[in-house]
């Protein structure tokens, strides 16, 4: 009996489920919170991804969850779209804004990303993410690495070109999929 | 084995210089090097280490009378890994910013050698206090060190100390201190330096080091 694998492991066994019981606990009380967090951080972006709204309703476009911005009056002022694409080092997970005829990209807002700490995350910065407001949406963008002059052109950020084209890319590729879809959607 | 080891005061004050995790054991290099470009990060595991090291410190002291010498690693590694998922899960939930920061080196703490270390050395052997008392000391001293290396690149990498401007506004920022080869040079400095006081202490009063 005494070299039975049961008798010798049955501490790790009480253990084992004494912990598993414990992170259940936690997570019950703590998975809403993380969820609602991540919520949380979407919808409060869109007063300032979309100006003159003051929140969203969610709205299924084809199989994608999107944000219609609405104003206090309840009107469609813009539309915010979860977007994500390969990042430098992992993937990048943006919001875009877009106004109501989707004819003008609003802003851009990076919910999550892993990029080196100190010069891809700078992709966060209000400084680099306010280049995105006010570019058409009928050209795509494109990322230079001095300053940018013309109107669909994107200044890097200063060692990190890969993680500006990819935030680019991430964008132009989400414009091009709604663009047409969103104007359809407005003038119904 | 020794029943009587260090007391719990001798415990204690190891951990913070003599037996400092970073600077003397060489322990724990991994977050010492990844999350040290600010202030605020360095605070941020430092106290996710202290909760996880004094949490596995004292259930695997209270339960020392039952470990078998060959399946005590998985024990500590089982503890250490529950407590380490509750602080990121903790993290997640009320300060969603750090976390999104520090990635995935919440969960790397698993596999922060200072913790089992502390396991192995202290909590496997002596009393519930003593165990107490070396996690807290252990946790100063590794705060301390990850403290001291972040200020030094947080202030020369960004100009900035716990997001606070310390350097004047033209101050031309050393990029390489934030990103990793700025950590090995801070480190390396830095260690040396521990290493040439403790050499010059040693001198000086003809002792041990303890500083």
């Amino acid at each position: 009996m005494k070299n039975n694998y049961l008798v010798q492991a049955w501490l790790v066994l009480t253990l084992a489920l004494c912990f598993g019981a414990a992170l259940a606990g936690v997570e019950a009380a703590l998975g809403g919170k993380i969820t609602e967090n991540k919520l949380n951080e979407t919808i409060g972006q869109i007063p300032s991804l979309v100006p003159g709204s003051t929140g969203g309703q969610k709205q299924q476009v084809d199989d994608k969850t999107i944000y219609r911005a609405v104003d206090a009056d309840g009107k469609t002022v813009g539309w915010v779209i979860p977007a994500s694409g390969q990042g430098f080092a992992d993937k990048i997970e943006v919001i875009v804004g877009l106004d109501a005829e989707a004819g003008t990209i609003t802003g851009m807002y990076v919910l999550d990303q892993k990029e080196t700490p100190g010069l891809g995350d700078n992709i966060r910065k209000d400084d680099w993410r306010k280049q995105f407001a006010g570019k058409a949406t009928v050209s795509s963008l494109e990322v230079v690495k001095s300053d940018a002059s013309e109107g669909n052109q994107i200044a890097a950020v200063t060692g990190a070109t890969i993680s500006s084209n990819s935030v680019c890319d991430i964008v132009n590729t989400t414009v091009a999929d709604f663009r047409e879809k969103l104007a359809a959607l407005v003038t119904e | 084995m020794a029943k009587d080891g260090p007391t719990s005061l001798e415990r204690f004050i190891n951990g913070i210089l003599p037996e400092n995790p970073v600077y003397r054991q060489l322990l724990g290099m991994c977050p010492t090097l990844a999350v040290t470009n600010g202030v605020a990060q360095a605070l941020t595991m430092s106290s996710a280490v202290l909760f996880v090291l004094f949490c596995a410190n004292v259930i695997v002291s209270l339960i020392r009378g039952l470990l078998k010498p060959h399946l005590r690693i998985l024990v500590f590694t089982l503890t250490i890994a529950t407590f380490v998922t509750i602080a990121d899960r903790f993290l997640a939930a009320y300060l969603y910013d750090m976390s999104k920061a520090l990635g995935p080196y919440i969960p790397l703490i698993i596999v922060n050698c200072v913790i089992i270390c502390r396991c192995e050395v202290c909590a496997s052997k002596q009393s519930v206090v003593t165990a107490g008392s070396d996690a807290i000391g252990q946790s100063i001293g590794f705060a301390l060190a990850l403290l001291s290396i972040a200020s030094v690149r947080e202030i020369l990498g960004s100009g900035t100390w716990l997001g606070m401007q310390v350097m004047p506004e033209d101050f031309v920022t050393w990029v390489v201190m934030i990103l990793p080869p700025g950590a090995f040079i801070t480190l390396g400095f830095l260690l040396g330096g521990a290493n040439w006081i403790g050499d010059a202490w040693v001198k000086l009063t003809g002792k041990a080091a303890k500083g």
